[in-house]
């Protein structure tokens, strides 16, 4: 009986010894890394930002796993190892993000948390992030000011801030040379409507000196009725109505204006509006400036792994990829990259925090949206290049077509490094390379 | 008199529950001192209650504390835990004080709908000053204590667990003492009849005003802590929906009960993290099942599970959280 125990024993030691044998050799197909994903599941940016991001992250990650993603991003997962997605809600405040995270961090123990969309979530999990010395990527958030008011080791952006949306837009209408001596605005009256205002109005005074502003409005977020503004606006009669609304707000804005001839008065020229065009379709009134906050969607260009991610989000979703979706695939994309350099760095084991860290600093690394290059508060905050169009309804596709799209290189539109955004702007954007 | 727990007993419990602070896992650290927080300012909600007024604005006075904290932390590097609770307590007190004597002359739904306008204003001076953040808020340091930094996350978490536990416990406490004191059963009898206890010679309005402004005070240095945990101060301290999550808090735990508060603030908060982490689609119908599930079965709160018996004999039919005030004379 004992001599058993003990062969048992032994036994035991030596299956627990072989199991943990592989671990020790490089990363195998046993290890997985645990992807924590935040976005709006609910609330009102769900719709036209948060699930999108969430399918495209499904979409991503399931095509990472199995190995069908086109080069240069081949490789199984993550350096071989499968992705484990944990999925949690943005909605519901900055208090509850400050926990949530800690809690996918401290008790989930994910490797690295990915998302947010929310500039005041964006804001408000940053610090957090880096005193848990944690990895953090930010996915979408707009705001300049993360990176501009401190300096940060653990956290990342992937995509551009918001600064490039509103002077590409101003260069665009520029290069179509749409007249603007007369500006009216209407813009949520919260940190982006304010933010995008501001970045707007101050673009159009460099490149459009003369420019005047008339009726400058900022209805509440999530109004939805917009009668009394769109009255203001038809009686201003501006050259250009700006506006950064988006969303439900933005659809509704784009509803009630027309028939009320708004569009015909004015050059509408939206900001962030392509996640609209598949919901509205023919009620979008052509001829309308509209960005994608990159060159997304409709205006990406064309390329194999545009081609994988256009062609796949759309057979798996029914609907074509927009902003929210091609930004989580930037983001996602990068990662990898960054996980894989480190890997190749430390002989093929599971990177470290601190090794993924070092390797997504300063990285360069193609997306479906273009080339994203992390230029910005010391190689953590990304800038890319951006596409405008003006829409025309096609009939034939049941579908909003984008018409005389325009790129711009990613260093025509972002301030270099070291210059706070709206100081860029309003000293006449120095330094910007536009071919 | 109630019996209850003698506070000597109730110090060493409050010293238990920090101690076990060095057992728990890191990440029940922050979600403890949130829902610490949150009891604390529910407390104050149940304190203000028992006169028969409930506020749904104590976002205005927890926005009042955590903003008052962060820009004098951002302004003179003020970033002792303890300073910060006492700023934060004082900023809501202050604004209690002034705005506690002219609402306490409403009440029931009048009173509620003022308070609740009052954070509402508040909320909207916020989001349009662009110099604060507007919307996004801003960020401030991490706190120290009497000279001590915390570099270490797990030593940082415990540190505010700690003293949130503490405060939050010692206010505890002085509820109790309140509650079983003169003052606090001539807040009942505010609720009850309010023109007998003006009759007995004592002011009903300054009743109701003190206790409005020990809520208020409450809810500053629960303001403090959640800027404390979080780091981050947005106007969303201020929306109608934060103060109402606190009524949540009080609805759930029922006013027999100090611990109850602490139970239920808890119990909310666990409840909402698992949820989300296992239902991220659906974590808010989880949320609203549990507080229908209390309200149906447990109608007199949490508390109610372990003093059911004696309170039904002392007080019949006393106890509900919107109780109107008291019918003719």
């Amino acid at each position: 009986m004992d001599h058993f125990r003990r062969a048992n024993r032994a036994l035991i030691v030596a299956s627990v010894a072989a199991m943990s044998l592989p671990m020790a050799i490089p990363a195998s197909a046993q290890e997985t890394f645990k992807l924590g994903i935040v976005t709006f599941l609910s609330g009102p940016a769900a719709d036209s930002f948060g699930v999108p991001a969430r399918n495209g992250a499904q979409f991503v990650i399931d095509q990472l796993n199995k190995g069908s993603v086109p080069s240069p991003y081949e490789k199984v997962g993550f350096g071989g190892m499968k992705v484990e997605p944990v999925i949690i809600d943005e909605n519901g405040g900055a208090t509850k993000q400050v926990q949530e995270l800690r809690n996918l961090y401290q008790r989930d123990n994910v490797d690295v948390v990915l998302g947010y969309i929310s500039s005041g979530d964006c804001l408000a999990v940053a610090p957090i992030a880096e005193e848990l010395k944690k990895m953090l990527v930010l996915m979408d958030c707009g705001t300049p000011r993360i990176f501009e008011e401190a300096k940060y080791n653990y956290v990342f952006r992937t995509a551009a801030h918001a600064t490039m949306d509103n002077v590409g837009l101003v260069r665009y209408m520029k290069a179509k040379n749409i007249k603007m001596d007369t500006l009216s605005a209407i813009n949520q009256d919260y940190a982006w409507g304010q933010d995008s205002r501001a970045d707007f109005v101050a673009a159009a005074q460099q490149l459009y000196p003369n420019v005047k502003v008339q009726t400058d409005l900022l209805p509440k977020f999530g109004a939805g009725q917009y009668g009394t503004e769109i009255s203001a606006l038809v009686g201003a009669g501006s050259d250009v109505v700006y506006s950064s609304l988006w969303g439900g707000d933005l659809q509704a804005f784009v509803l009630q204006s027309a028939p009320r001839g708004l569009p015909k008065r004015s050059q509408l020229v939206f900001s962030a509006a392509d996640h609209v065009l598949p919901p509205l379709g023919d009620k979008m009134p052509d001829g309308t400036i509209i960005g994608a906050r990159g060159s997304y969607g409709l205006m990406s260009q064309k390329s194999p792994l545009n081609d994988w991610l256009f062609r796949g989000y759309e057979a798996a979703n029914g609907v074509y990829p927009v902003q929210a979706a091609y930004r989580i695939t930037q983001s996602i994309l990068g990662l990898k990259a960054a996980v894989e350099k480190a890997m190749s760095k430390n002989g093929g084991k599971k990177p470290s925090t601190d090794e993924m860290v070092a390797a997504m600093t300063g990285l360069e690394w193609l997306s479906p949206g273009g080339l994203i290059q992390m230029k910005l508060a010391d190689g953590h905050q990304a800038i890319q290049p951006i596409a405008f169009s003006r829409t025309k309804y096609n009939p034939d596709l049941k579908r909003v077509d984008l018409i005389d799209i325009q790129y711009f290189a990613a260093e025509c539109v972002n301030p270099p490094p070291g210059v706070k955004s709206i100081e860029w702007i309003k000293g006449g954007m120095q330094g910007a390379k536009c071919n | 008199m109630r019996k209850g727990l003698h506070p000597l007993v109730m110090i060493a419990l409050i010293a238990m529950v920090t101690l076990a602070g060095r057992a728990l896992p890191t990440w029940t650290l922050s979600l403890a001192t949130i829902a610490a927080s949150n009891a604390l300012i529910a407390l104050g909600i149940v304190v203000l209650a028992r006169t028969g007024n409930v506020s749904f604005g104590q976002g205005l006075f927890f926005a009042a504390g955590g903003y008052g904290v962060a820009l004098i932390a951002n302004t003179w590097g003020l970033t002792d835990a303890m300073a910060q609770v006492i700023v934060g307590a004082a900023c809501g007190g202050l604004l209690g004080l002034v705005i506690g004597p002219l609402i306490a002359r409403y009440s029931g739904i009048f009173f509620g709908m003022l308070t609740l306008a009052l954070s509402m204003v508040f909320y909207g001076a916020l989001v349009k000053s662009t110099a604060l953040g507007g919307s996004d808020g801003f960020n401030v340091g991490r706190p120290s204590l009497f000279g001590m930094s915390f570099t270490d996350p797990r030593e940082a978490d415990f540190m505010l667990y700690a003293v949130s536990v503490i405060v939050t416990g010692f206010a505890g406490i002085a509820a109790t003492i309140l509650f079983r004191s003169e003052f606090g059963l001539a807040s009942l009898a505010v609720r009850e009849n309010n023109l007998r206890v003006e009759y007995l010679g004592l002011s009903a309005n300054r009743i109701i005003s003190i206790n409005f402004l020990i809520a208020a005070i409450f809810a500053g240095a629960s303001g403090a802590f959640a800027l404390m945990a979080q780091r981050h101060i947005d106007p969303q301290f201020a929306y109608w929906t934060t103060s109402g999550e606190f009524v949540f808090v009080a609805v759930l735990a029922g006013n027999q009960s100090v611990a109850a508060v602490f139970v239920a603030s808890m119990a909310l908060e666990l409840v909402r993290s698992f949820s989300n982490l296992y239902l991220p689609n659906t974590w808010q119908l989880v949320l609203g099942v549990f507080l229908l599930g209390v309200i149906l079965f447990l109608p007199r709160g949490i508390g109610s599970l372990w003093i059911r018996d004696r309170r039904k004999r002392r007080i019949p039919a006393a106890a509900t959280l919107t109780a109107e005030r008291g019918a003719a004379p």
